[in-house]
């Protein structure tokens, strides 16, 4: 199969084409066209066009074609390059390029469609219930009767999506919904989910011209940047760095999400082993909601201990196979490198290793590797290993008293907070550290999607400022407006 | 040797005849001969070549009698071209002319050096040659757009203007400035940097100095081509018909999305270039080439040798990847054998150029992860 850049609707097969082959036997699977970032920089004139084609249809309209989408998503066969691909082609070629088992894939496939399916919903619950058609007009009035203005800050949303996560799709899927065009470059082992996606949508009757994809290097990803309104970019903590602070580029980096239970609350920790074995180990621990580091003043050598218990014997298991739970690392000794920086985590002070016992963490394949659950116990957040994440399933239990985590989770993706204390949720609802914050034993990769996340789309794509028009016009109320505090 | 696939295939260009290549092999004979004569002769050698000469266990006057005689010598150390004294590499024979010095990228500590008096002019008179007269029109002026500072490039350009009879306007960009500014993330300063010289660029191609000719790399032909659209105008339309670009970014897709989308017409000429060899021109570009970049040394006064990666001293078949081996041959510069940072594949003769050429240029593997490439 190959997948050729598409320009906002157009194919477009470069003469540079990289390969993408099967994690374990180095079978070829795709070529992908390459694309340097002035295609990118040119197609600029194009971007005005991806959101006008959107406008041209209702926003009804548009969540009922992308409910369709998500349908042809699922169940469909799809055009997708120069090739057709159903739904088993789609699960195998993914989990063949990103090393991910392939009920992982069908259960991101399932996690997608849930977000198409209840895009309205979704939708009414971002915009607090402002009507869809004041996005399409720029301006309208507000269920209360006020007059409110929303101003697209991009005709399209600039993705640079990751190299090999097929977990983050569900974040750009409303997108579209709020009639602002897509100009995404693809992850480098992991293009299968945009292409698929735009088919379906495309075949679902989304205009072509909304959407862009440029698969190409990281000079792609600096076009994107510097071409579009509103970026969003994943990457290292790094690249967090980087683009903090930059009102035009949402990034996305590592989560370090946790879990912090309460002094009330951890006499009970067995109740809760459930919800952290989830928080820890689901998706193969791949993602920034995995729970990277449980928090709690007592019981964590026992915690430690059960988590190990439950994770340890996780062994690598074909793709294939329908209980396989672990992704393999696929770049040729990055698995080996991260067990290394492991190791050398493990051997500061007030360090326990709780699944040493169930044998080697580092599994060599001829062409890959995989990390088997890694479970630490610290006795303080001070080593480093409490501080870190990585992309499989590892987790640090830390001893810490109740009253100084606030002041040492440092930041913090999802907190999932098992207390009933009010005195510490009050803590816990105030801490700017804290992303999203669930209140109660639930796991941290459990996402409520009526929910912003890492920010409201809404708010990063539209400014909400003033309109005034006057008074006999339609779209004021007959309800005298204000003046006050207007000059 | 592995089978060479590119004879598989017919060529896509006009090969060199037999007699051509025997011709120019000839040539180079004698050059190198010559060459030595006048470098490791006391009274026209330079003191580095002549103190190196004592530990050689052969007599590079008498024992070099070929161009593949220059096996002889051990590997060229790029180490001797950093620092000083740099007065041990001008030859005698050049004792009382007037020495530049042009330096390489800087991209890896002290730059290497390298002396000229007035191999840069010869250098680009001889390209001057390749320049097709209808896309670069005698008398016209140039606009040279890219890094001046230690590099040969800018005086070279106004040579080059100033030999066809034209005036070259320069537009300065610091490389060394945008190595830093990408290694400390500074994205949006690099852009800004790039805009500060394209508006320049821009403001002399609109002030009516009627410009027809162009020096300048990839990157800021692809921001000046970007800019001018968003003015509604195009290189072509700004009065451009010529363009002579080099960089190891010149890839075939780069080229043709430059020929589809960004020229409007205007002609360009890829070159691969360094102070040390001087310039390579490209045999001509077209579609149904796939668009292949192919460089060819100025022979004699330069050779490429694409060599195995790890017997250096074995050029691999035709159609192969192997790394650059440079040798440098002028009155005022002896290098052989120098291993470049650089990689493609070994071209055969082409009727221009009737010895070898390499493609696909493109940094070495073993090196490209330590190397921030293609800034300008």
């Amino acid at each position: 199969m190959h997948l050729p850049a598409l320009r906002f609707g157009k194919p477009y097969e470069s003469l540079e084409r990289t390969q993408l082959v099967h994690f374990l036997t180095g079978e070829r699977v795709a070529e992908v066209s390459q694309v340097g970032g002035a295609i990118v920089g040119r197609d600029a004139s194009k971007m005005a066009r991806a959101r006008e084609s959107l406008l041209e249809i209702s926003p009804d309209e548009i969540i009922e074609r992308l409910q369709t989408a998500g349908n042809l998503y699922v169940h469909g066969t799809l055009s997708v390059g120069n090739g057709k691909q159903s739904p088993d082609s789609f699960v195998e070629q993914q989990s063949a390029t990103t090393g991910l088992p392939e009920s992982l894939c069908r259960a991101n496939m399932q996690k997608n469609l849930f977000v198409l399916s209840h895009m309205d919903r979704m939708l009414d619950c971002l915009t607090r219930g402002l009507p869809p058609e004041v996005l399409w007009k720029g301006y309208g009035r507000e269920h209360r009767g006020v007059v409110v203005s929303y101003q697209a800050q991009s005709p399209v949303l600039g993705l640079v999506l990751p190299s090999n996560s097929p977990g983050v799709h569900t974040l750009w899927l409303p997108v579209i919904a709020l009639g602002v065009g897509l100009l995404i470059k693809p992850g480098g082992q992991e293009p299968w989910t945009p292409y698929r996606m735009a088919a379906a949508m495309v075949e679902a009757g989304i205009p072509p011209e909304a959407i862009g994809l440029y698969p190409g290097a990281t000079d792609v990803g600096a076009a994107i940047l510097a071409g579009c309104g509103r970026s969003m970019i994943f990457g290292s903590a790094k690249t967090v760095e980087q683009y903090r602070g930059n009102p035009g580029v949402q990034v996305h980096g590592p989560g370090f999400s946790k879990i912090l239970i309460g002094d009330d609350c951890v006499n009970d920790w067995e109740t809760y082993l459930d919800v952290m074995v989830e928080s820890i180990a689901a998706n193969s621990g791949r993602g920034c909601i995995n729970a990277s580091a449980i928090y709690a003043s007592r019981h964590t050598g026992e915690i430690a201990a059960a988590i190990a218990e439950r994770l340890g014997p996780i062994d690598v298991k074909p793709p294939q196979d329908p209980d396989a739970q672990l992704a393999a690392f696929t770049v040729p000794g990055v698995a080996k490198a991260i067990w290394q920086q492991i190791e050398g985590g493990l051997t500061a002070s007030g360090v326990m290793h709780a699944t040493a016992a169930y044998g080697p963490r580092l599994v060599e394949g001829e062409r890959c590797g995989w990390l088997r659950p890694v479970v630490v116990h610290c006795q303080s957040p001070d080593p480093e290993i409490a501080k870190a994440e990585y992309m499989f399933p590892c987790v640090s239990v830390v001893r810490c008293p109740q009253e100084q985590m606030i002041q040492r989770i440092g930041p913090t993706l999802v907190a999932t907070a098992i207390t009933s204390d009010p005195a510490f949720q009050s803590q816990l609802i105030n801490c700017t550290a804290i992303d999203r914050l669930n209140l109660g034993p639930i796991p941290t990769t459990k996402l409520d999607w009526l929910q912003p996340h890492e920010g409201n789309i809404v708010d990063f794509l539209y400014r909400s400022r003033a309109l005034q028009v006057p008074a006999e016009t339609p779209a004021t109320s007959t309800t005298p407006t204000t003046q006050a505090g207007v000059a | 040797m592995a089978t060479d696939p590119s004879l598989l295939q017919p060529a896509a260009f006009e090969l060199a005849d037999d007699i051509a290549i025997v011709k120019a092999r000839e040539s180079l004979d004698a050059h190198t001969v010559a060459i030595m004569a006048w470098h490791f002769h006391p009274s026209t050698g330079c003191p580095f070549w002549l103190d190196y000469a004592q530990s050689l266990p052969f007599n590079p006057l008498t024992d070099v009698k070929c161009y593949d005689d220059l096996k002889k010598f051990p590997p060229f150390e790029d180490e001797w071209l950093r620092g000083g004294p740099l007065r041990r590499w001008v030859p005698r024979g050049f004792a009382d002319k007037p020495v530049y010095v042009f330096e390489t990228g800087g991209t890896t500590g002290v730059p290497k050096s390298r002396v000229n008096m007035r191999d840069f002019r010869t250098d680009y008179e001889q390209f001057s040659s390749t320049l097709p007269d209808e896309h670069f029109p005698p008398g016209a002026n140039w606009l040279m757009l890219g890094p001046s500072g230690p590099r040969r490039l800018r005086l070279s350009i106004e040579h080059l203007a100033q030999y066809r009879g034209g005036i070259s306007f320069c537009i300065d960009l610091d490389p060394r400035w945008v190595i830093k500014l990408i290694q400390k993330g500074w994205m949006e300063h690099l852009e800004a940097y790039k805009q500060h010289c394209i508006d320049q660029a821009i403001t002399i191609l609109e002030a009516g100095h009627d410009i027809r000719c162009m020096f300048t790399t990839p990157k800021l032909l692809e921001a000046l081509a970007l800019s001018l659209e968003k003015k509604g105008t195009t290189i072509r339309q700004a009065g451009i018909t010529g363009i002579f670009s080099g960089g190891t970014e010149f890839t075939p897709q780069w080229t043709r999305f430059a020929v589809e989308e960004l020229l409007d017409g205007a002609y360009m000429t890829p070159t691969y270039g360094n102070t040390l060899m001087g310039l390579a021109a490209s045999r001509p570009v077209t579609p149904a080439d796939g668009y292949t970049i192919a460089y060819y040394a100025p022979q004699p006064r330069a050779v490429i040798e694409v060599v195995d990666f790890d017997d250096t001293t074995a050029v691999v078949a035709y159609g192969l990847t192997g790394r650059v081996k440079l040798t440098t041959l002028t009155q005022e510069t002896f290098v052989p054998g120098f291993l470049e940072r650089d990689e493609g594949e070994r071209e055969r003769p082409c009727h221009k150029y009737p010895w070898d050429g390499i493609s696909g240029v493109r940094p070495f593997r073993q090196l490209a992860g330590a190397t921030t490439v293609g800034v300008y």
